[in-house]
């Protein structure tokens, strides 16, 4: 049974961790973004995924849970769809990251780590994401909103409702 | 490396370019505390207690990771470098429980012992402590995460020093955590290593948790009675309601070939000592065919009656099988006691290593027999055969260590994968142990078909030293070529693996049906020939054939210590009635159930003497348990001689001339009919009288007189140190090998079988069966 033919894996990231693994003068360098970019198309670190990902490396799972447990933005259970991380530190704290922080929960009914129901948000409560300049900001998945207020973000909670409505219907 | 001058809180010290600072230190007796630091695990400078001021350097720099040049000053001690130790206690002490007073490791704590000395006691931290329940990792590893200072010495033990790497560390920061390989439990070699290297009681062993304290026990320095490599282990031992009870197994103070090295075996492998199938009683076949409990002079009388009728029917009436379990000295009684008061050659043990061929070859030859020190330090070692992980974890570690620290070149050639591939600098997969060394000797065609082998050969023949360990797969004819190979090269020695704590010594003290004690023939012109005057001097028949004879009644008696030839033979049930058999054991053995009687044995954690481990090494085994009813074999021969009427004294040469001086037991006063807790004592207090009949060092007398392998040096042994035996000294006639039938059958015994023994002790079989739990699980996928 070859690695292949068991994988979790589409058959691009497969192809990308092959290459990202010989790029190294070790192939354990090739661990953590082995493990993002897994995260990123599975939606997190499940036990098959850390195995799949040890197999790879060539270590042993408990390896790679002594490192992906280190680093918060890893995850060990699903997330919603789309992933909403408020930053509260100084500069969004100062520019009133909380009230933003509050108006997710109480829009979503979901507090830090929390999911909703229909699986589509989940929140989290992050440290500086590098956006200081526009604070309040927010990340969703890969996406920045910044220079926030309150109301808007309903407007970015609907527009990614509809976005999903919009990808469910094609 | 070259030396450099460096100077610490004044004083001027030496010491090689490059060695660790605390090293040094410690070295010239000046003390830096250290949690992380471990000797020979790589350095994590984790704990921040070895803290030291050194000149021009701003900051306090860690002792375990600065290598020490010429020039430098440092100051380790001073009240900045204090008050730095004592926050950093204050901060491991945040989390910590400080339930010292049910704490396994309370009175031999690092942290105890350094908060005592820094008096960090109190503490400016308000936060409520994180409390987290007790887990159980495994049948004998235990985690109580609050105790934990994560010092990562576990980790490090587990992966560099076991190669195992079951544990690792997750989380960060207040939230980090040891954690097993199997999420909540372990799924390793339970070897308990990293219970003892742990500096606190967050690793605690199941066999020992709150059972006693390390002031409460008595800590008696022997040696392990599972595998052949003779490790050192200190038992604690404790008064219980019938005699001394062991609690605990470690190598407590780290001396000895194995440092501190302990398998599971060793570590949690003692409870047969106590067990409920242990025999504490005589038994004796009564008319009904039943066996039956009874005192031991009636049991020993009759023995003495039965053997002594015997013996007046003829020689060689009488079988005796001896043990690869029990101590030199008891060995060369039993084989002396054979040959000359029964007066037969039928005399054998269980054979795991053809030792009689190993020593021939080496007759003669000087320093060609590697000593486990040897082994350890070597730069090259081959291993052919054998599986030093499962059956060897000393040779195991060993091999591994010097690897690790010194790149030790380690070749291996085996027909199976084994564990120790991962070190070796090359690994022959091979078919035929035999073409082998044919081809190391030049034959081509030998191995023509086998990959890698021309590069094999080219690496080892390049090597100016080398350490051979063979293991069991070598014996007579193919044991002599690989020897014959080995010695026409300069630097090559010689290691061969046998399978119980003793089996080198009871092949050393000649118990077999053609060779003496040394290995010399029956018959010739040496000292030992003079001494067993008028012995049959015809060869005896081995244990098959001893067996065989019982079961027609071809031999009249069977005398079988420690031994278990039924299971190793398929003895059918009722076959060995035609003859009188007399077992002596721990327990009721599948012989000692077909025995007319049955006498109940003390074991190797019961009584004294000495044992030789696989490569030679000669240990001091001291009483450490005490288990009322039973007696060591020695003993028990003693007393047998003496009830068939012989005089003792040309047995066991105790005494002087002028008269036995010693405490023969008349001070044992108010303990009279107790277990023999005074033994006990003087043994402790290394009063143990040396003059007795039952005194087995009396025999060690003997056997360095008339064996030439055995010199020893008498005050390193009894200080605890091993002694290794010279099997190329002295007199050997190499006729006696020819043709010879090694009679060998290895056991392969594993991480947790040690036959018999390992089938009563309970620990052993849970661990077996619990680790058997995931490859079952493993092979199902």
């Amino acid at each position: 049974m070859s690695a292949e033919a068991m994988t979790l894996f589409s058959t691009e990231l497969a192809a990308r961790f092959d290459a990202l693994v010989e790029r190294y003068p070790v192939r354990r360098s090739a661990l953590i973004p082995m493990l993002l970019y897994a995260q990123d198309e599975i939606g997190y670190l499940s036990d098959a995924v850390i195995e799949e990902v040890a197999r790879r490396i060539g270590i042993t799972p408990l390896d790679v849970r002594n490192v992906a447990t280190y680093y918060s933005m890893l995850r060990f259970k699903p997330a919603g769809k789309f992933n909403v991380q408020v930053c509260t530190n100084i500069s969004c704290m100062l520019r009133g990251g909380y009230k933003i922080f509050e108006r997710f929960q109480e829009r979503l009914g979901i507090g830090h780590k929390g999911v909703t129901a229909d699986g589509l948000f989940s929140l989290e409560e992050v440290e500086c994401i590098g956006a200081c300049c526009w604070a309040p900001a927010v990340q969703v998945n890969y996406d920045f909103h910044d220079e926030l207020t309150e109301e808007q973000v309903d407007a970015i909670l609907d527009e990614y409702r509809s976005r999903s409505q919009k990808a469910g219907s094609r | 490396m070259a030396d450099v001058t460096f100077t610490v809180d004044g004083k001027k010290l030496t010491a090689p370019a490059g060695t660790l600072l605390i090293e040094a230190c410690r070295k010239a007796g000046i003390e830096i505390p250290a949690f992380c630091y471990y000797p020979g695990l790589s350095l994590q400078a984790a704990c921040r207690m070895c803290v030291v001021r050194q000149e021009k350097v701003p900051k306090l720099q860690t002792a375990c990771t600065t290598p020490v040049a010429e020039g430098q000053v440092f100051i380790t001690d001073s009240p900045e470098i204090a008050q730095a130790r004592k926050a950093t206690l204050q901060l491991l002490l945040g989390n910590h429980p400080l339930d010292c007073p049910v704490c396994d490791a309370g009175g031999e704590c690092e942290l105890q012992d350094m908060t005592f000395k820094y008096g960090a006691g109190e503490s400016l931290y308000a936060e409520a402590k994180q409390h987290r329940e007790e887990q159980q990792w495994s049948p004998v590893v235990y985690f109580d995460r609050p105790r934990c200072i994560l010092c990562y010495r576990c980790v490090r033990m587990c992966g560099e020093g076991m190669d195992v790497w079951a544990l690792g560390i997750q989380n960060r920061g207040v939230s980090a955590v040891i954690a097993p390989n199997g999420g909540d439990h372990l799924d390793c070699e339970q070897c308990g290593m990293c219970i003892d290297v742990c500096p606190v009681g967050a690793l605690t062993s199941g066999t020992y948790r709150y059972k006693s304290r390390p002031w409460e026990m008595n800590h008696v320095s022997t040696v392990c009675t599972h595998c052949g490599d003779g490790c050192k282990v200190t038992l604690g031992v404790r008064r219980a309601d019938d005699g001394m009870e062991i609690v605990r197994a470690d190598n407590r103070d780290k001396s000895g070939i194995n440092g501190d090295f302990l398998c599971a075996k060793g570590r949690f492998g003692f409870d047969f000592v106590h067990g409920k199938d242990r025999l504490t009683r005589p038994l004796v076949r009564n008319a009904a065919g039943v066996l039956e409990p009874t005192t031991w002079e009636k049991a020993i009388r009759l023995v003495a009656q039965k053997f002594g009728e015997t013996v007046g029917t003829g020689d060689g009436q009488i079988g005796v099988i001896g043990s690869p379990r029990i101590t030199n000295e008891e060995n060369y009684l039993l084989q002396k006691f054979a040959r000359t008061v029964l007066r037969t050659q039928h005399i054998d043990h269980e054979r795991t290593a053809d030792y009689p061929t190993f020593s021939r070859m080496l007759a003669g030859a000087e320093d060609r027999a590697a000593s486990h020190r040897e082994i350890a330090a070597a730069p090259a070692i081959l291993v052919l055969g054998g599986n030093p992980t499962e059956e060897h974890p000393l040779l195991a570690w060993s091999l591994r260590t010097n690897f690790r620290l010194n790149h030790a070149r380690l070749y291996l050639a085996n027909t199976q994968p084994i564990r120790l591939e991962r070190q070796a600098r090359q690994t022959l997969r091979i078919s035929d142990y035999d073409a082998l060394v044919r081809y190391l000797g030049g034959e081509d065609a030998a191995m023509a078909s086998i990959a890698g082998a021309a590069e094999f050969r080219q690496a080892l023949l390049a090597e100016e030293s080398l350490v051979v360990v063979a293991g069991a797969e070598y014996r007579g004819a193919s044991l002599a070529a690989l020897m014959r190979w080995g010695l026409c090269r300069t630097g090559v020695k010689f290691a061969l693996l046998s399978d119980f704590a003793n089996a080198r010594g009871a092949a050393d003290m000649g118990v077999y049906p053609d060779l003496l004690p040394g290995y010399l023939p029956l018959a010739g012109e040496q000292p030992l020939h003079s001494e067993y005057a008028g012995m049959p001097t015809n060869s005896g028949l081995d244990l098959t054939a001893m067996v065989e004879a019982a079961t027609t009644g071809a031999l009249k008696a069977l005398y079988v210590v420690g031994s278990d030839p039924v299971t190793a033979l398929g003895v059918a049930q009722g076959a060995l009635r035609n003859s009188f058999v007399v077992v002596e054991d721990c327990f009721l053995t599948a012989t000692a159930a077909e025995a007319d009687v049955v006498l109940p044995a003390a074991s190797l954690y019961e009584k004294t003497g000495t044992v030789t481990s696989c490569y030679g090494d000669i240990q001091m085994v001291r009483k450490a348990a005490d288990v009322a009813g039973v007696k060591p074999d020695f003993e028990i021969v003693v007393r047998l001689a003496g009830a068939m009427g012989v005089d003792v004294r040309k047995l066991v040469p105790f005494g002087q001339s002028t008269g036995v001086h010693a405490d023969m037991g008349q001070s044992r006063g108010a303990q009279a009919g107790e277990a023999d807790r005074h033994a006990v004592w003087l043994t402790a207090n290394d009063l143990e009288p040396r003059l007795s009949p039952f005194d087995p060092l009396a025999t060690l007398d003997e056997v360095e007189r008339l064996v030439p392998s055995y010199r020893l040096d008498r005050l390193n042994l009894f200080a605890g140190n091993e002694m290794t035996t010279t099997p190329g000294a002295g007199f050997v006639s190499l006729d006696s090998l020819v043709g010879r039938k090694d009679g060998v059958v290895a056991t392969h015994p594993g991480l947790f079988r040690s036959g018999e023994l390992g089938r009563k002790t309970e620990m052993l079989q849970k661990l077996q069966a619990y680790q058997e739990g995931f490859h079952s699980a493993a092979a199902a996928d």
